[in-house]
C-alpha cells in the first residue's frame, strides 16, 4: 500500500474507525488494533462498549469464517494475537469500571498434554464475553483441578486435549468430582479435535463445545440456566 | 512404478487388484508397506492409500475409510486398515469393529514404528515427531498449513511448549537425517535421532 492510502485512524469517525478495526482484527494488525482501543477510550467510550462492540464484534467476524472454512488457523491466531493486544489495555479498565461479569471459568489442558492453542482461543473469547478466566496451562493433573476450584470458586470448569491418549483424563478429573460431591456444583465444558459430543456425553461432561464461538455460546447458555435455577429456587 | 511422495500426500495409492488382503493405508506410510512386503514375499498383500494429507485432517479419515471398506470389501477375503487411531478419538477403531476389519493397534504411526509398548514407556509429552514420510514432507504438512512462512511469529505459539523434535527414521537415510536437522532448527527445537525401522507396522503386516 502507498504511503497516500495509508488509513490515519485518528482521522476516522467512530462508526469507520470500529469498522477498520474489524478489518485489522481479521487481518491480525495487533498495533493497529491497541491504536484503535486506545483511540475509542480516549473519545469517552467505556471499556466494555470498546470491547463488545469493536473486538468481539469483529472476532465474531473471525470465528465465524473460521467455521466457514474461509479463513484457516494461522489467520485466527494472528486475530487472536491482536485482540489480546486490545484486552490487554482493556482488562484493567475493565476491572475499574466495574463492567458485567458473566460469570467465571478456570480452563487447562488436562495432564500429558502440552497442546494449548485452542484453550488458549476459548479463553479470550469467553473474556471477550464478559467471563473472568482464570488459565490453569498446560498438563494439568487432578489435584490441579480441584486446587484451582478451591482457590478460584469458578462457575465453570474447562478441560482441552488434543491427543486421543490424554482426552480420557477428562473423565478423571469429573469421576474425581463426582466422588468428592462437587461435580453439580460446576458447569464442565471440554473440548480439543479429537472430541465428539458423543465423547463429552460419555465422559459426564456438560458439553462439549466444538470451537471457541461454540464455547461461548454454550457457557453462556449453561449460566443463564443456572441464573434461572437461582431465581426458581 | 513411480510413486510420488507429492501424489501420496493429495491423491493417495490405488490397489492393483492382485492379492488376497487389501491394506487400506494412510498415503504416508505407503513406502514402508511396499518396503516391508516385498521384504517379507507378502504378495498376497494389495495396497490402497488414501491421501496422506488426511494425517492433517483426521475428521476425513473414518468416512473415507468406510467409504473405501464398503467399496471394495467383495473383492477380497480381508481388509486390514493400515491406521492407527490417528486423531480420531477412538472414532476409526469404532467403524473399524462396525465394519468387521481390523487395524492397526496405537495412537499413532509414531508409535507402531516404534514398537507401541516403546512409544508408550518413553512418555515423551514434549516431543515432536517426523517420519521419513514427513521430514521429506514437512513443508506440505507443517510449515505451510501452519502458515508459518507467512507468519513466522506464530511458531512459538505453536511450538513453544515442545522441546526438542524426533526423527524416527524408518530407514538409514543421511540426507533426510540433515534434511530433519534442518526442520528442527526451522522449529526452534532441538534435534534427536532415532532409528526405528518399521517396529509393530512390520509384525502387523507379517501377522496377515
Amino acid at each position: 500500500m502507498s504511503e497516500e492510502d495509508d488509513i490515519i485512524l485518528s482521522e476516522l469517525n467512530d462508526e469507520d474507525l470500529v469498522a477498520q478495526m474489524f478489518d485489522d482484527l481479521y487481518d491480525g494488525m495487533r498495533e493497529e488494533i491497541e491504536e484503535g482501543v486506545n483511540l475509542l477510550i480516549a473519545r469517552g467510550w467505556m471499556p466494555y462498549r470498546v470491547l463488545t462492540e469493536a473486538l468481539v464484534g469483529g472476532m465474531t467476524i473471525v470465528g465465524a469464517d473460521f467455521r466457514d472454512g474461509i479463513l484457516f488457523v494461522p489467520e485466527v491466531l494472528l486475530a487472536a494475537n491482536a485482540m489480546k493486544g486490545g484486552m490487554a489495555i482493556l482488562k484493567p479498565l475493565l476491572a475499574e469500571t466495574g463492567a458485567p461479569r458473566v460469570g467465571k471459568m478456570i480452563i487447562g489442558t488436562v495432564k500429558g498434554d502440552i497442546h494449548d492453542i485452542g484453550k488458549n482461543l476459548v479463553g479470550m473469547m469467553m473474556e471477550g464475553a464478559g467471563f473472568e478466566v482464570v488459565d490453569m496451562g498446560i498438563n494439568n493433573a487432578v489435584e490441579a483441578y480441584l486446587e484451582a476450584i478451591e482457590v478460584e470458586g469458578p462457575d465453570i470448569l474447562g478441560m482441552s486435549a488434543l491427543l486421543t491418549t490424554t482426552m480420557p483424563y477428562m473423565k478423571v478429573v469429573i469421576d474425581t468430582l463426582i466422588e468428592k460431591g462437587m461435580r453439580d456444583d460446576y458447569i464442565v465444558l471440554v473440548g480439543g479435535a479429537p472430541l465428539n459430543e458423543e465423547f463429552g456425553k460419555a465422559i459426564g461432561a456438560d458439553a462439549y463445545c466444538r470451537d471457541a464461538a461454540v464455547a461461548v455460546e454454550t457457557a453462556k447458555s449453561f449460566m443463564a440456566r443456572k441464573h434461572n435455577q437461582g431465581a426458581m429456587a | 512404478m513411480t510413486i510420488t511422495d507429492a501424489t501420496l500426500t493429495q491423491h493417495g495409492f490405488l490397489a492393483s487388484g492382485a492379492g488376497r488382503v487389501l491394506l487400506l493405508a494412510c498415503g504416508a506410510l505407503a513406502r514402508e508397506i511396499l518396503a516391508v512386503k516385498d521384504a517379507g514375499g507378502l504378495d498376497h498383500l494389495d495396497l490402497q492409500c488414501l491421501p496422506a494429507i488426511y494425517h492433517n485432517h483426521p475428521e476425513k479419515i473414518v468416512p473415507a475409510i468406510e467409504v473405501a471398506v464398503t467399496k471394495h470389501r467383495d473383492d477380497y477375503d480381508k481388509i486390514f486398515v493400515v491406521y492407527a487411531d490417528c486423531g480420531t478419538g477412538g472414532q476409526l477403531f469404532e467403524k473399524c469393529k462396525e465394519l468387521g476389519v481390523s487395524m492397526v493397534e496405537g495412537p499413532h504411526c509414531y508409535s507402531f514404528f516404534e514398537t507401541n509398548a516403546v512409544f508408550e514407556s518413553r512418555d515423551e509429552m514434549t516431543a515432536f515427531y517426523l517420519t521419513d514420510f514427513l521430514v521429506r514432507q514437512f513443508d506440505a504438512f507443517v510449515w505451510d498449513p501452519l502458515g508459518l512462512g507467512r507468519h513466522p511469529a506464530l511458531r512459538d505459539m505453536y511450538f513453544g511448549n515442545y522441546t526438542k523434535l524426533v526423527y524416527q527414521a524408518q530407514t538409514d537415510n543421511a540426507d533426510l537425517q540433515a534434511k530433519a536437522q534442518v526442520c528442527a532448527d526451522r522449529l526452534g527445537l532441538t534435534y534427536e535421532y532415532r532409528f526405528t525401522g518399521y517396529g509393530d507396522l512390520e509384525t502387523s503386516l507379517a501377522a496377515l
